[in-house]
């Protein structure tokens, strides 16, 4: 009998088997196609909220522990959540049927290996946030990067060939140097489960050295500023969908993986690289914010933005306080949100006019009213507007950070100007002004799958925007425990200074 | 019942927005409307029940927020007197607008919207100022933003109307960026956010150095400086106003509710919200002073030779609100919650008159196409009449009988001479002479509009100006038609608010003015203790009490003489004084230097980091190395042109990255 953690894994693999085994490619084998993908993922769904219900959020160890042995040596296949962990797994069961129905008619080609890629990624993905063996993590991090750049390569854009690429290459570069750490660490402490690594004390100087390896490839994932020029080419190229997973779960696999290794592995050196991340994450979120502010590509103009959210996300972690983890954990479930509901929106307009140029919009008030309201309202959230939930995380990350350092915050403080200007001057030169281009006029608003799609996005960013506490409930007994765990070490290190 | 009097507005935008296509125009009329009428209703109960009885603060907690960690943040609605006056304004004149809008907007096919954003708005602001903790404050204070947004933007195939809504937005969130720096600070210092736990703490901190940002402070001058970022943004003051002229650009009932009588005084408010804090430290007086004393005096300026109608009450709200921020520096608190409260009354019945104006002229806003209106709209020019004789401070002398303005603005004056602050003189003088110029620009604008005949001003337009009007419509026959007095929805509140024009001030003083502000606030604002301003202002010298009067006089004979005897004389003094003139016509150039300064730069370096450092620099060096290299030497002649542009931009990146590194690593940033 597998548990609950298993099966959330298996039920997407399930799902692929079942659709592979259908053969053809005729129009009902699409269809079919179509129909378990979804009803696979929905069913996924179901089973993270069963989870959900058996997860007892006042605790802030791992729950739903499952194990088995795997390789000799004390390599195992072990799984199991926290609170850090929780609200990562839903946010990918929870965006996945919606990421189908937005595949729905826009990918038509090859619809049963788009599907299959699509459900092997998500196992991947939720095996990552429940991974709690090194290897296990390791293979299935680095194997969520094989569907997604299939999926950007087969039934991407014009340079699909050229952004999957360098997808590829930034993300394996940083991955081979965490292959590395992670041998050095089995070799240290004989077992790569992270239960048992999470209490072992590496010396200092390794830890700069393990630190230093695992932030390459955290950093690349994120992405922090200066290795992020391979999203703005994936975004565009992906389909709709790929973007979606992209920035909402593929990104937070970064900022995970500061939370379970970084951290509470390497506090000394997580300490002592603070300024750096503190640095290349203001850098992130001014630089990339300037950017944003003369893109003339939708997605990439999105895709930009989403580098300067995440700035707040690595500042808020490294902010080691409460306000500012807890913040940054927030941040990344409404970026996972926000972002989506974004990209799915620019798919909303590409599935019409197949362009993404925002010189040819304009005015779209007035043939998609309903589409606009969605737009603004998505618009506002990443802008940070109170009442949404992109300002919880903004704000608790930079309560964090002016108490960490009042100049971090001070400077990624001027993102919140910034992000008003790039949002709102993107929104305009799309939805408002005359709707004169023929092209426009005749567009057709919102269909019935496509506010099916969106509606529940849009609930949850006014819902968590008021009334954020069950997200940020479920992480702060983790997030406490990690924080006390790690300040009560550097304060033996300093007493045994003195 | 203040759970009714915030959310009935919000209710109301659901109601129209989500509803409007089904109820249709008149039904999202009706209902907001009437939702107003009671949220106002129940204000009004509120505020002599508060106001004039023993309830004297009552905190309804609706939920939490959020929390995390020490910092706690709930839903609650605060009442105390403060909020009181408040829910007063902004329900009444919220109300009113609503009523008045049904017949401006009567041809507009989007009146389900519009009235949907005017009901978001007064919920957002009723959040604002019942707020019980600084981050309500400031989603209220956020949302009146997005409102003010929209409602600019509202007719949104303009491209001016964009472009002032963006502005609106942007300098506001500018002064944000101090709210919330200042938030941060308060927290990082009492460990609440909430305010009886701050104002409990504050008193222990008087006098606390900190080190941030590298300097020495007062810490408690620190916390109101960068709060006080954020009410100048709102309020539109000095350096951060130039979003207030821009924003005329919205239906003229959204500039008398929200840029005239409620959303810009939201800084004022904040303000005297935060006295309690403010008090604690003489030198975030002082900048309060400065700035508003210079507010005061630079809209005034700029008043005097605008021509569009709007831009000229416009400038005139910016240096009222200057006035506030003045009494506010000086301490005196309820003088400025006064002005407020009168000013929200006149100013919206000059908006209000203004757009009468606009309608019956088929939307034309330029005062030099206007002329002789009196014959032709004698209700909405004798309204105009009443709203300026507020504004403008007339009253007797030494008596308490005047019309609104005379009683609060005279207050504010003699205040302004009686405090011991560091600019008390600069201020003085700067709100005497502004008083003069209020004076001035306000009679011009009626003998412009209303006196004369049509067609007096018409010479004084400029050639090149009639090609890009953008705010004549494409039928500009209508100039020599004649014009219509507005429908009875329009004139009724007119007539409602000029009653408080004309009365507000001698009615309600008592509760502002002298020791009757400490009964009627009762700890709300920070008026007992060291603060004697308000005993001390009563025993100013004879002359500072005639003064404002002298100016107000002064200032209606030369309007009278330039606009009325001697029209030649307006052209000729702009002739003898080119420079003055341009440089007062174009706003001390505030836009084209803010341009030059800020947005050219933004955009500059977004192009420069995107082409050069993103796709030269990292990927050059990244993904693409190899191959660019190969391609850099075989396009040496290419490389050589256009290499410096790289070679600087690469320096600069890897300079800044260095630096921000090297300087978090010293750790000076604490």
């Amino acid at each position: 009998m597998i548990g609950l953690l298993s099966g959330l894994i298996v039920l997407p693999l399930v799902g692929a088997l079942a659709i592979a085994l259908v053969p053809g490619d005729s129009e009902a084998a699409k269809g079919n196609a179509r129909w378990i993908a979804l009803a696979t993922t929905s069913l996924t769904f179901l089973v993270s909220l069963v989870a959900w219900s058996h997860f007892d959020t006042s605790m802030s160890g791992f729950q739903l522990v499952e194990q088995a042995a795997w390789l000799p040596g004390g390599i195992g296949y072990k799984v199991g959540v926290d609170g850090i962990s929780m609200p990562f797994v839903i946010l990918t069961t929870f965006l996945m049927p919606l990421c189908v129905l937005a595949s729905w008619r826009s990918i038509d080609n090859r619809v049963r290996e788009y599907m299959i890629a699509f459900l092997a990624l998500e196992a991947l993905m939720i095996a990552v946030f429940v991974a709690l063996d090194l290897l296990f993590f390791y293979i299935v991090f680095e194997g969520g990067l094989i569907p997604m750049f299939l999926i950007i390569g087969v039934w991407g854009g014009k340079n699909r060939v050229y952004a999957a690429f360098k997808f590829f290459l930034y993300t394996l570069a940083g991955s081979l140097l965490m292959l590395l750490a992670i041998m050095a660490m089995y070799w240290q402490a004989g077992t790569t489960d992270i239960t048992v690594l999470l209490h072992t004390a590496f010396a200092p100087a390794m830890q700069k050295w393990l630190w230093l390896a695992f932030f390459a490839s955290f950093a690349v994932k994120m992405p922090m500023w200066p290795v992020h020029t391979w999203l703005p080419d994936a975004h565009v190229e992906a389909p709709t969908a790929g973007s979606v997973i992209l920035a909402a779960i593929l990104l937070k696999m970064g900022g995970y993986g500061f939370l379970r290794f970084s951290l509470p592995m390497f506090p000394d050196a997580s300490q002592y690289f603070a300024p750096l991340v503190y640095a290349l994450s203001i850098i992130a979120i001014i630089y990339t914010s300037l950017v944003a502010l003369v893109q003339t590509d939708i997605k990439k103009l999105i895709a930009y933005s989403s580098v300067a959210h995440m700035g707040f996300v690595t500042m808020g972690i490294f902010a080691f306080n409460a306000q500012g983890v807890e913040g940054a954990v927030y941040q990344m479930v409404s970026h996972g949100l926000v972002s989506g509901a974004l990209f799915l929106c620019v798919g909303v307009v590409y599935d019409r006019l197949h362009t993404r140029e925002i010189a040819a919009f304009g005015g779209l008030v007035a043939p998609m009213p309903v589409y606009a309201v969605a737009l603004m309202l998505f618009t506002l959230a990443n802008v940070g507007l109170p009442g949404t939930s992109g300002f919880v995380g903004e704000f608790l990350t930079l309560v964090g950070a002016f108490q960490a350092n009042a100049w971090v915050a001070f400077f990624a403080t001027f993102g919140v100007i910034l992000s008003a200007g790039y949002a709102l001057f993107l929104y305009r030169r799309v939805a408002f002004g005359v709707c004169d281009k023929p092209a426009l006029l005749a567009l057709s608003d919102l269909s019935r799958r496509e506010i099916v799609i969106l509606a529940p996005l849009a609930a949850l960013v006014l819902y968590y925007g008021v009334h954020p506490q069950p997200i940020v409930d479920a992480s702060a007994p983790a997030v406490e425990a990690l924080l006390k765990g790690f300040h009560d070490h550097l304060d033996s290190v300093k007493a045994a200074l003195n | 019942m203040i759970q009714a009097i915030v959310f009935l507005p919000l209710l109301g935008f659901l109601i129209a927005g989500a509803l409007g296509r089904l109820i249709g125009a008149r039904g999202s009329e009706v209902v907001t409307t009437a939702f107003l009428g009671i949220a106002a209703a129940l204000a009004w109960v509120t505020f002599f029940s508060v106001g004039h009885a023993e309830d004297k603060l009552s905190v309804a907690v609706l939920g939490n927020w959020f929390t995390s960690g020490k910092l706690a943040v709930a839903w609650a609605l605060r009442v105390d007197a403060l909020t009181a006056v408040m829910l007063v304004v902004v329900t009444t004149v919220s109300f009113l607008v609503h009523f008045y809008s049904i017949g401006y907007m009567h041809e507009d096919p989007s009146r389900p919207r519009f009235f949907a954003y005017l009901s978001l708005f007064t919920f957002a602001m009723l959040m604002l100022v019942t707020a019980d903790n600084l981050v309500q404050m400031f989603f209220g204070w956020e949302g009146v933003g997005l409102a003010s947004y929209l409602l600019i933007g509202f007719w949104y195939e303009k491209p001016s109307a964009n472009a002032a809504a963006i502005k609106a937005f942007v300098v506001n969130r500018i002064g944000d960026f101090g709210f919330a720096l200042g938030i941060f600070l308060v927290f990082a210092l009492t460990g609440s956010v909430s305010l009886d736990a701050v104002f409990a703490a504050a008193p222990s901190l008087a006098n606390h150095p900190i080190h941030v940002f590298g300097l020495d402070w007062d810490a408690i001058t620190l916390c109101c400086l960068l709060l006080f970022m954020g009410a100048m943004g709102k309020s539109a003051q000095f350096l951060l106003h130039t979003w207030l002229p821009d924003a005329m650009e919205g239906p003229t009932p959204v500039s008398a509710l929200i840029h005239a009588a409620t959303m810009v005084t939201a800084g004022v408010f904040m303000v005297a919200r935060l006295s309690p804090l403010f008090s604690l430290s003489p030198v975030a007086l002082d900048v309060v002073m400065l700035v508003g004393a210079t507010t005061a005096f630079f809209a005034a300026t700029v008043g005097l030779v605008q021509n569009d109608i709007k831009r000229v009450i416009a400038y005139s709200t910016c240096s009222q609100l200057g006035y506030m921020f003045v009494a506010l520096g000086a301490g005196g608190y309820s003088l400025a919650i006064f002005h407020l409260f009168t000013h929200a009354f006149f100013k919206a019945l000059l908006f209000l008159g203004a757009g009468s104006v606009i309608h019956a002229m088929h939307h034309e806003q330029d005062m030099r196409k206007m002329g002789g209106l009196r014959h032709e709209i004698p209700f909405t020019f004798w309204m105009m009449t009443i709203g300026t004789l507020a504004l403008t401070g007339v009253g007797i002398p030494f008596t308490p009988i005047g019309f609104a303005g005379f009683v609060s603005k005279d207050a504010i004056i003699e205040a302004t001479y009686a405090s011991h602050g560091a600019f008390s003189a600069y201020a003085f003088l700067c709100v005497v002479v502004a008083a003069g110029f209020t004076s001035f620009y306000s009679w011009r604008l009626v003998f412009m509009t209303f006196f004369g005949r049509r067609g007096d001003w018409l010479a004084s337009i400029p050639h090149d100006d009639h090609a890009d009007d953008a705010h004549a419509h494409d039928d500009h026959g209508h100039g020599d038609g004649i014009a219509h007095e507005s429908p009875r929805s329009m004139l009724i509140p007119l007539a409602v608010l000029a009653v408080g024009a004309a009365l507000a001030g001698m009615a309600f003083a008592g509760d502002f003015k002298g020791e009757g502000a400490q009964e009627f606030f009762k700890g709300a604002l920070a008026l007992g203790g060291d603060n004697k301003l308000l005993a001390d202002m009563e025993n100013v010298p004879w002359w500072v009490s005639l003064a404002p009067f002298i100016m107000m006089l002064g200032g209606f004979l030369i309007a009278y003489q330039m606009y009325v005897v001697d029209k030649a004389a307006p052209a000729r003094v702009a002739k003898a004084n080119p420079l003055l003139y341009r440089f007062l016509l174009n706003k001390w150039y505030f836009d084209e230097v803010y341009d030059f300064l800020f947005v050219r730069p933004a955009f500059w370096l977004g192009r420069t980091f995107w082409k050069g450092g993103d796709g030269y620099v990292i990927d050059g060096f990244g993904p693409n190395g190899v191959s660019a290299r190969v391609l850099d030497v075989t396009r040496g002649a290419v490389r050589l042109q256009t290499g410096y542009v790289y070679h600087y931009a690469f320096a600069m990146l890897i300079g800044v990255a260095a630096f921000a590194t090297w300087y978090m690593f010293q750790g000076i940033g604490r």
